[in-house]
């Protein structure tokens, strides 16, 4: 093809990394990450109407290092791709456009994810521990 | 010559009247997954995982397996029409195609097996 030659417009490179633009790929990225969530979220579904052995399994390997370390990533995303997706729908109505509003509520999201994060495996600890 | 209008004509070709059903349906799954979602991780949260019986009567309860089935369905299509977004944008050629149709393919398959998964329990099947 001819098309190979023919110089480019600048492109994602020439532009400083901010706030923003990372908290946009941010936001596929643990998309993508909870698509592999909804898998387990249907093993595990599936392990408990195949038995009792199955869920054991299934449950073992979820409190193991492997399954707990997924499943703190898995929360984090939760809760950041929740908080962001609400940011996304204000800005389709249209609001919390103006520059500075949006890097706040950037950094908004940032904060109230890991605090909820946080939040979710305290109480999982604590419940653990009484 | 033909004899089809020219609104028969464009119907079949762009986006005519489907424009926007990709995005639509991608923020109303997102906004139903909002309440689903957070019910969903805060009863997990509360459930006593380790007890069997505890988690399948849990599954079990009406209202609890009515919510499983719409978080199941809202979350797998959104999942779907996102990483539908994310092939088109980063893969290429016939290995875009392929990507496409497997995932459509998992997504349906992991639909069907959780709502098999949800109404077998539900009815007391496998125990």
């Amino acid at each position: 093809m001819a098309r190979a030659d023919r110089p480019l417009s600048p492109h994602v490179g020439i532009y400083r990394w901010q706030v923003a633009n990372t908290l946009s790929i941010l936001h596929r990225a643990t998309g993508v990450f909870l698509s592999i969530g909804a898998l387990v979220l249907a093993g595990w579904l599936i392990s408990v109407a195949s038995g009792y052995q199955a869920y054991a399994r299934v449950n073992e390997w979820l409190m193991g290092p492997f399954g707990a370390l997924l499943l703190l990533g898995w929360t984090f995303c939760f809760f950041y791709h929740l908080c962001n997706g609400v940011r996304h729908l204000g800005w389709d109505i249209g609001l919390g456009f103006e520059k500075e509003r949006a890097r706040r509520t950037g950094w908004l999201t940032v904060a109230v994810s890991v605090v909820l994060t946080l939040g979710f495996w305290a109480v999982a600890f604590g419940s653990q521990g009484s | 010559m033909s004899l089809q209008s020219p609104l028969r004509r464009v119907m079949g070709l762009g986006s005519a009247k489907e424009g926007a059903g990709h995005w639509w349906a991608q923020r109303l799954t997102a906004i139903s997954l909002v309440p689903l979602g957070l019910w969903f991780v805060f009863s997990v949260l509360g459930l006593d995982h380790g007890q069997y019986e505890i988690v399948r009567a849990w599954i079990a309860d009406p209202a609890h397996a009515i919510l499983l089935l719409l978080l199941i369905l809202a979350l797998l299509y959104h999942s779907y029409l996102g990483l539908q977004v994310v092939i088109e944008d980063y893969v290429h050629g016939a290995t875009k195609i392929a990507t496409l149709i497997s995932v459509q393919f998992i997504h349906v398959l992991v639909a069907v097996s959780s709502i098999y998964a949800i109404i077998a329990v539900s009815v007391g099947a496998g125990t």
